[in-house]
């Protein structure tokens, strides 16, 4: 059995995480290739249904990584996506799917290393807690198939 | 608007197992208003039901649909075309909603995805509070515009009771007392008096006290 890879998916804003994770790479601060950058205009544009829908389609951990307390452009979006984060994290409990493998992360533009970490302590809370259970399950009743 | 809440997972997903294909009908109205059933959450429970199934190797076939409005049969039969194909249909609308679906679709299983609350009003984004209770006889033009049967937990119509402690009502600090609210108000209007009126006991007779209610508009009904 291959050893366990977790995939992660980073919901970005755009004026902050976005450009963090920019310039991690300009300063050769290097962070996990498990974790897959989506861009968005602000962290408060990520509605529940996309974290969901990562999930489902077979993430192991979704974040959304948006400004500093304050600092959103858009006021108060990255409020929202937190609590938006907290929700679906009490959801993700009762089907047994686990609100640990989802997050709210926040950080300026300037803060590469904070990206590059966060990135990196992320990845390994997945890696420890293993694969996401629904995509577990679901891959071995297709191998099961297939075979 | 009337109020609901989505069910906890566990007892959905009871309703749900033993089925492979579900038709998830929410409602445009009410229920997406106070954020319980509308076409959000449908997306979100399809998706929490098909990784619950997903973890239990199951596979499932589900369909999201919302309609206008899941109280009227003229939108419950746009379903017509959908109910055949599934096992069972999964309604994320009040309780009438649910009950309209079974009343059209007879021979299909039909299950509640939410608890219905209670006719209410949105007090500030995300919190919604009881206003009303149907009494069917209105109260509210001497008592201020301020509802004692669905305000106060007493249902008190000559109130306060002697619980009632600065404006808050003895069953809950974070419950306004419905009596001071309404004596409050009265004074602002400068009908002082009015509250002097005793008022007498109420028939009960128009609430739910005489058996389910309908309203009949001859003029309008064929
Ligand atoms: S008096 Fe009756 S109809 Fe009027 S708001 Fe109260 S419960 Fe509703
Ligand atoms: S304190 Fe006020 S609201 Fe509470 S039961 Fe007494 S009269 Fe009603
Ligand atoms: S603009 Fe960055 S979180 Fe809103």
């Amino acid at each position: 059995m291959k050893p366990f890879e977790p995939e992660i998916v980073a919901f970005c804003c755009h004026y902050c995480a976005y450009t963090a994770a920019d310039m991690a790479g300009s300063m050769r601060i290097g962070y996990p290739p498990n974790v897959k950058i989506i861009k968005a205009p602000c962290s408060g544009k990520i509605d529940a249904i996309h974290i969901m829908k990562a999930l489902e389609k077979g993430a192991d951990g979704v974040y959304v990584a948006g400004c500093l307390e304050g600092d959103c452009h858009f006021k108060n979006g990255n409020n929202n996506a937190a609590r938006r984060v907290k929700y679906l994290q009490k959801l993700l409990d009762e089907i047994g799917v686990g609100g640990e493998r989802i997050a709210m992360i926040t950080m300026s533009a300037g803060m590469g290393g904070r990206f590059a970490e966060t990135a990196a302590e992320f990845t390994e809370k997945i890696r420890k807690l293993g694969p996401n259970p629904a995509k577990t399950a679901a891959g071995e009743k297709l191998e099961k198939a297939i075979a | 608007m009337i109020t609901a809440e989505r069910k906890p997972m566990q007892e959905i997903i009871d309703y749900v197992s033993p089925f492979n294909r579900i038709l998830l009908v929410g409602c445009n109205e009410c229920v997406t208003v106070c954020a319980a059933g509308g076409r959000k959450e449908v997306g979100l429970l399809a998706s929490a039901l098909q990784m619950s199934f997903m973890q239990r190797g199951k596979a499932l076939d589900i369909q999201e649909i919302t309609l206008e409005r899941q109280c009227d049969p003229e939108y419950v039969e746009q379903l017509v075309n959908y109910v055949d194909r599934y096992d069972a249909v999964l309604s994320m609308a009040c309780g009438c909603g649910v009950q309209e679906v079974a009343r059209r679709y007879k021979t299909k299983p039909v299950f509640p995805a939410l608890n219905t609350k209670f006719m209410g009003a949105s007090e500030h984004q995300g919190i919604w509070a009881e206003r009303c209770q149907g009494c069917g006889d209105c109260v509210l033009g001497v008592t201020g515009g301020i509802c004692p049967i669905a305000r106060c937990s007493k249902r008190i119509m000559n109130g306060p009771c002697g619980g009632s402690t600065k404006g808050k009502c003895e069953i809950n600090p974070d419950i306004e007392c419905a009596w001071q609210l309404i004596w409050d108000r009265l004074k602002m209007l400068g009908l002082e008096d009015r509250y002097e009126e005793i008022m007498e006991a109420k028939d009960w007779r128009t609430s739910r006290d005489g058996g389910p209610r309908r309203i009949v508009r001859e003029d309008l009904a064929s």
